[in-house]
């Protein structure tokens, strides 16, 4: 199907320049780690946890949805750079399938997220996370739907922005209060109630609910599906947003 | 005829400041390109060439009009179209970090082509654009003639019946402009349908085989170089000799002759063509027995047809 192949193409293009960028290996695998090791037994106190074990077992599933959601995000940056370079008009001017040039570059996007994630767990493994194969799959799943939607969104606001400095207020503006809201690294259990309430209206707050069910082992909580369903439909909206921006878009 | 398009029209909204403002970039575009020809839009910056590109090579819908390219129409089948055709942007088209080899297989395998087919090509452009020397290396590397070339090369390694060159030599060096040229001439020998935007009126007049003059979103004159300069006057020749009256008599009535002007030190002949009309000229001066002292010729040129019909010069638009 040409969907199919045209999107293996870009995705193949766009993985293999991002290991041509040694910035990206650094920043990309080298930070999180480092986040790892020094963050969680600071935060050993405020997470409310007795051993190392129990910090990691809370800080690690907040972590990875903020990679998931951080890391995508700001993928819009390279569109623009791709913008300006003309890459992507040329590749308008082909027959090549419109959604294979969003679905190849967010594939790539997850992907990368899902390596990022991968060593995460199983460096804080020797720490004392302890996940089941199925549970953590699953938080995978849901992570790299996050990373999807969030990838999808920045692609398609780069299209209508088409430049960094209309892009970097407008991601930080919005990523903060998700941020904060979200509860991803500090659970919102102790959150004054107002907060509580503002975080309902956060697809990510539900998504850490999510994974942190599936962390603690406990895949059937409410959390975990409806995580899904939110994701996912948010998801598949996007896809369909940034897609229809790469076949429109304008210079 | 390659390309047709009728009243083809396109206006952008853009904000300045506070208020919106509509800019109407092409305003009615007639052309018909003949199959294997190179075709030239002359014009200058911001008179609407590059839209117009865009309109054609389905980057951009317009607001209006038809178009029909390569037999196949433009608004009821874009997709088609891009099978056919090859579209250079103005701006470039590679990316710093990718060697022109893999910028080439990947352009190839947009068009659906194998793997193992699309790097035959990749060697054979890059043999036939003199690249292959530089294929391996990243395109950050590359000199502006050697980008563009591979620019090109990226254009029309699908053997497009059409292909669109978008102010291909502008910031380029003379001599990586005349290397270029060959390149585009090289394309139509191949069989290819070359449209060339520019806003060089060397480059127009030595490039093209027709030309269009577009000022303001419109096309304000279209021809080949020769008759468009012909169009508006023919050719000048300055006569210096010190018997006007004599020559005016031989000259004046003669048939070549379209107009004759006296001037202080001669006349000054209008002739549609100042190649045959010289030797008219001495011969007739000669068998009168009249003597000559300078002879000199101007020829028009399309900055000159540019000046008649829109009333500014090219350079200082
Ligand atoms: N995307 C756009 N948005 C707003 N105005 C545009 C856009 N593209 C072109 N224009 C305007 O349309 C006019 C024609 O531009 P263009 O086609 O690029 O001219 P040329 O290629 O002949 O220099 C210019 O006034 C330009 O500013
Ligand atoms: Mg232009």
């Amino acid at each position: 199907m040409k969907l199919f192949r045209d999107t293996w193409l870009v995705f193949g293009r766009a993985t293999q320049l991002l290991l041509r960028n040694p910035v990206w290996i650094i920043v990309g695998i080298v930070q999180p780690v480092l986040y790892l090791l020094l963050f969680a037994p600071l935060l050993k106190p405020a997470l409310g946890a007795k051993t190392n074990a129990e910090a990691y077992q809370v800080f690690v599933p907040g972590l990875l949805v903020m990679l998931a959601i951080f890391g995508a995000l700001f993928v819009g940056f390279g569109l623009i750079a791709e913008l300006r370079a003309g890459t992507i008009e040329r590749s308008r001017v082909t027959p090549v399938s419109r959604g294979a040039l969003l679905l190849g570059r967010s594939l790539r996007d997850v992907m990368s997220l899902l390596v990022q994630a991968i060593i995460i767990t199983v460096l804080a493994i020797p720490f004392g996370l302890s996940v089941r194969l199925g549970d953590v799959l699953l938080a995978y799943l849901l992570l790299g739907l996050i990373a999807m939607f969030c990838s999808a969104v920045s692609y398609a606001v780069a299209l209508k922005v088409r430049s960094e400095d209309a892009l970097a207020p407008l991601l930080q503006t919005v990523s903060q209060p998700v941020l904060l809201t979200a509860g991803i690294l500090l659970p919102l259990a102790f959150a004054p109630v107002w907060l509580k309430n503002v975080a309902k209206w956060n697809p990510f707050s539900w998504a850490v609910d999510g994974v942190r069910a599936l962390f603690n082992g406990d895949p059937g909580a409410p959390a975990v599906w409806k995580a899904l369903v939110i994701i996912g439909v948010l998801t598949v909206l996007a896809v369909f947003w940034a897609a229809r921006s790469f076949a429109r878009s304008v210079r | 005829m390659m390309i047709e398009t009728h009243g083809l029209k396109k206006s952008f909204r853009s904000r300045q400041g506070r208020d919106k403002k509509a800019v109407e970039a092409v305003r009615g575009v007639d052309l018909a390109v003949e199959p294997g020809e190179i075709f030239g839009f002359l014009g200058p910056n911001g008179a609407g060439k590059t839209t117009t590109l865009r309109m054609l090579a389905t980057l951009l819908e317009p607001d209006g009009g038809q178009a029909t390219i390569a037999g196949v129409d433009l608004r009821r089948d874009p997709g088609e179209v891009r099978r056919r055709i090859g579209y250079v942007a103005q701006g470039g088209s590679t990316w710093d970090e990718s060697t022109a080899r893999e910028e080439l297989v990947l352009h190839a395998r947009m068009y659906g082509v194998g793997k193992a087919e699309a790097q035959r090509r990749a060697a054979v452009t890059l043999e036939a654009f003199q690249l292959t020397e530089y294929a391996d290396r990243r395109c950050k590397t590359y000199s502006g003639g050697q980008r563009r070339r591979v620019d090109i090369a990226l254009g029309i390694i699908h053997q497009p019946k059409v292909v669109f060159l978008d102010e291909p030599t502008t910031g380029l060096d003379p001599q990586s402009r005349a290397h270029m040229w060959d390149e585009v001439r090289r394309l139509r020998e191949e069989g290819m349908t070359v449209f060339i935007t520019t806003h060089y009126l060397e480059e127009a007049d030595a490039l093209c085989d027709r030309i269009a003059i577009m000022d303001h979103g419109q096309i304000v004159a279209e021809g080949t170089p020769d008759s468009l300069k012909q169009e508006i006057s023919g050719d000048v020749v300055n006569i210096g000799l010190s018997d006007t009256t004599r020559a005016s008599d031989v000259l004046g009535s003669a048939e070549f002759v379209r107009k004759l002007e006296t001037t202080d030190n001669g006349v000054r002949l209008y002739v549609d063509e100042a190649g045959t009309a010289i030797p008219l000229i001495l011969r007739a001066l000669d068998g009168e027995g009249i003597a000559l002292g300078t002879i000199e010729l101007h020829r028009p040129s399309l900055d000159d047809v540019f000046l008649t019909k829109t009333g500014r010069t090219l350079r200082e638009s």
